[in-house]
């Protein structure tokens, strides 16, 4: 999408409208104050875009838009961590995200692994792993996270024949899954789901009508410009104080209900899903996506002896303990809720992956200062 | 929320955080390098943390001096190098201060065993038609070489030195204060970034990387006593730039985002990686703080000049929340604060 065609979803007047009608639908449903309408969107895009526009000083009283598990750094475990760290350690050069350096392991994250001497490369995309690969004798290990958008990505390489020195550390993941945990979980207050439009894109919005047909809760599929959300929350909010459970596609200028078949077959050749813990959340059934064994001499965790018992001698550090990033991804509690947000925890020193990652809840808090109170004075706030 | 008032302390290793220009390289200087140094009686010394120390010598005139080390990679980048970096940045922190006239600089540099001389010479070409552009000379220096691996390639470091008869601090902000911003924000450090991580781009980013001393002039002419504070919004872009001028003035800033220039190559690869082009480093531009009654001059003296085209007054001091600065997007209201480590593009 070029520029002209964005700024089209970045109207202030026709963003006021549709604050407007967001008031009013939850005006409709004349909840008690200690109940607010609660939604869950499952996309660090999603956040990103509330947080980076200043949407969540314009949402009404009586809303309560709670982040999800939808931040794929976040949710990459401790363990998938401790993978790369102790390949690292053993000499082998590991390729990444940018955000995945700072995510702590047991006992280090591949930042702390670098700083002691392992070869770690940034790189933006697996296509540019790949390239560094081509250019290196040595073994070039990519740690791959990210959902599925991510992942065809990666799967398109593994089809298209890397370099023989190259290979897959998968930390990728699968939404759908994900969602029926939080949809079961004991106590949750979730209504409705607002799912991110760019997944959607190769899943198609038809990927949730089990889903809803299940849980009897809508799901509204968004895009990411500021217009987008907005429309995704009045249609979601719609559909809760209508009783109506059922998909809906607000972002039809990207997504159709079949979604790209091409791709869809390239990620299931690839790979398949498997249960795994995601951090903080369960053990999520078919939630991690793991190559597939026609593709094995890609996968780093075949080639590779990982020899994870040598960071074991390492405790994880007590602070630890008290990190709510579980609870915060599970949308029952808040950064503002956790001890260490913003003194023990902060993104130059996180405890948590949740203050790692640009998408990560407490790190989008900390940036946009989360939801204090800015309207300005003249108009009757006090801060 | 003064940040200056809650700077952690600093680790047992200096990892590279402490580089990058926010919080943590303020605490570094605070607690380690600005410890019992630097008072400057009736000037600005090394505590003010300003963009360089004013040492009086008589007669209402001040000596301004500054040094900056440069080690960037690539050393070559579309708009700029090495070399016009480092004059441009010496420059422009003098500038900062009020002194735009600036007398002499000294190049030090760190050379790694096995550097190409053509490539040197390359550089030097840069320097010298960078001292040209803004008025000035390299009148001394000094020359290291280091063993290969010891260094990556070369380091540079500038000092410049000049004499004004008023200084300009970053301090002196009061409510009602305007800010202009002298051209568009984030070209520098998208440049620098879309070059490092070798992305193809359709789009053409080029570094903004200028010496502003003339531009500085122009302002100062019209707006004398008017122009209050200023600041090169340098490496952790205009939010920092921001939020250490509201800090230290004890005021509230509120910016107005949509008058806040960016070009379009610039939002679209900040989008692209994921990076709010307002905390990205920009090497060719001033954020001014500027009483009401001097804006209008102001602002068509740097319209005038041209580095300062898209000049634009982006926001106002206030006395509400002391030390915040708060971004009113067109659609809400958020908190603009600085960013924190290293920038990294994210993920999808």
């Amino acid at each position: 999408m070029n520029d002209l065609e964005a700024l089209r979803f970045r109207d202030p007047v026709r963003a006021r409208a549709l604050v407007d009608a967001l008031g009013h639908h939850v005006r409709r449903a004349a909840r008690p104050p200690d109940r607010p309408l609660a939604v869950m969107h499952v996309c660090g895009s999603h956040e990103q875009a509330i947080a980076r526009f200043g949407l969540r000083a314009t949402f009404p009283e009586g809303l309560e838009v709670i982040m999800g598990p939808g931040c794929p750094v976040c949710v990459t475990d401790v363990p998938e961590v401790d993978e790369a760290v102790a390949l690292a350690r053993q000499g082998v050069r590991i390729a990444t995200y940018g955000d995945m350096l700072r995510v702590p392991g047991t006992a280090q994250s591949l930042a702390d692994a670098r700083a002691a001497g392992a070869k770690v490369d940034v790189v933006y995309s697996v296509t540019q792993a790949v390239e560094l690969a081509r250019r290196l004798e040595e073994e070039l290990v990519f740690f791959a996270s990210g959902f599925e958008t991510t992942a065809v990505a990666t799967a398109a390489v593994i089809l298209a024949g890397p370099p023989a020195n190259f290979s897959i550390l998968s930390a990728h993941k699968y939404i759908p899954p994900v969602m029926e945990i939080v949809a079961e979980m004991p106590g949750t207050r979730v209504e409705g789901f607002l799912a991110a439009g760019h997944a959607a894109t190769i899943t198609g919005w038809g990927v949730f009508t089990p889903f809803v047909a299940r849980h009897r809760v809508p799901v509204v599929v968004a895009g990411f410009e500021p217009l987008d959300v907005l429309a995704g929350l009045v249609r979601l909010v719609e559909l809760i104080v209508d009783g109506d459970a059922r998909v809906d596609n607000a972002y039809p200028r990207c997504v159709d209900e079949h979604g790209n078949r091409a791709a869809q077959a390239m990620l299931w050749q690839v790979f398949e899903p498997m249960g795994g813990r995601w951090r903080g959340i369960a053990h999520v059934p078919n939630g991690n996506l793991r190559l597939r064994g026609a593709h094995a001499r890609w996968d780093a965790r075949r080639r590779f002896k990982i020899d994870l018992a040598a960071l074991w001698d390492h405790a994880p550090p007590a602070l630890v303990q008290h990190c709510q990033c579980g609870d915060i991804m599970a949308g029952i509690s808040s950064p503002h809720a956790c001890p260490l947000f913003g003194t023990a925890c902060t993104p130059d020193a996180p405890v948590g992956a949740c203050m790692v990652s640009t998408e990560g809840t407490c790190r989008i808090w900390h940036q946009y200062g989360g939801r204090p109170d800015l309207r300005p004075r003249a108009a009757g706030a006090t801060p | 929320m003064t940040d200056l008032a809650r700077l952690r302390p600093v680790d047992e290793r200096i990892s590279l955080k402490y580089g990058a220009g926010g919080r943590a390289m303020r605490a570094l200087i605070e607690q380690i390098f600005a410890d019992g140094m630097g008072e400057v009686p009736g000037g600005v010394g090394l505590a003010a943390m300003d963009d360089g120390a004013v040492i009086p010598i008589g007669d209402h005139r001040w000596l301004v001096l500054t040094t900056d080390s440069h080690v960037v990679k690539p050393r070559f980048f579309p708009g700029g190098d090495i070399g016009r970096l480092a004059v441009a940045g010496t420059v422009n922190d003098l500038a900062m201060m009020g002194a735009t006239e600036p007398l002499a600089l000294t190049c030090a540099a760190i050379v790694e065993e096995g550097f190409a001389r053509a490539e040197l010479e390359r550089i030097w070409a840069s320097i010298r038609a960078t001292c040209v552009e803004a008025g000035t000379t390299v009148v001394t220096g000094d020359t290291k070489v280091m063993g290969r691996g010891e260094l990556d390639g070369l380091a540079l470091n500038t000092t410049g030195v000049a004499i004004t008869d008023r200084y300009v601090r970053d301090c002196e902000l009061r409510p009602g204060d305007l800010l202009i911003v002298t051209g568009t924000v984030g070209d520098h450090g998208l440049a620098v970034m879309a070059t490092r991580h070798e992305l193809a781009l359709e789009i053409e980013l080029r570094s903004d990387v200028a010496p502003v001393n003339g531009l500085v002039r122009a302002a100062l002419a019209v707006g004398g006593a008017g122009v209050v504070a200023m600041k090169d919004p340098t490496r952790g872009g205009l939010a920092s730039a921001l939020a250490e001028m509201a800090g230290k003035s004890r005021v509230g800033i509120e910016v107005r985002e949509p008058a806040v220039p960016v070009s379009d190559a610039v939002r679209a690869a900040g989008e692209l990686l994921g990076i709010d082009p307002l905390v990205v480093a920009n090497e060719g531009k001033v954020v001014m703080g500027v009483r009401p009654a001097a804006v209008d001059a102001v602002l068509a003296a740097l319209r005038a000049h041209p580095q300062g085209a898209a000049a634009a007054v982006i926001g106002v001091c206030t006395d509400e929340r002391p030390g915040a600065v708060v971004l009113d997007t067109g659609f809400g209201r958020r908190l603009l604060s600085e960013a924190e480590g290293e920038l990294q593009p994210r993920i999808c």
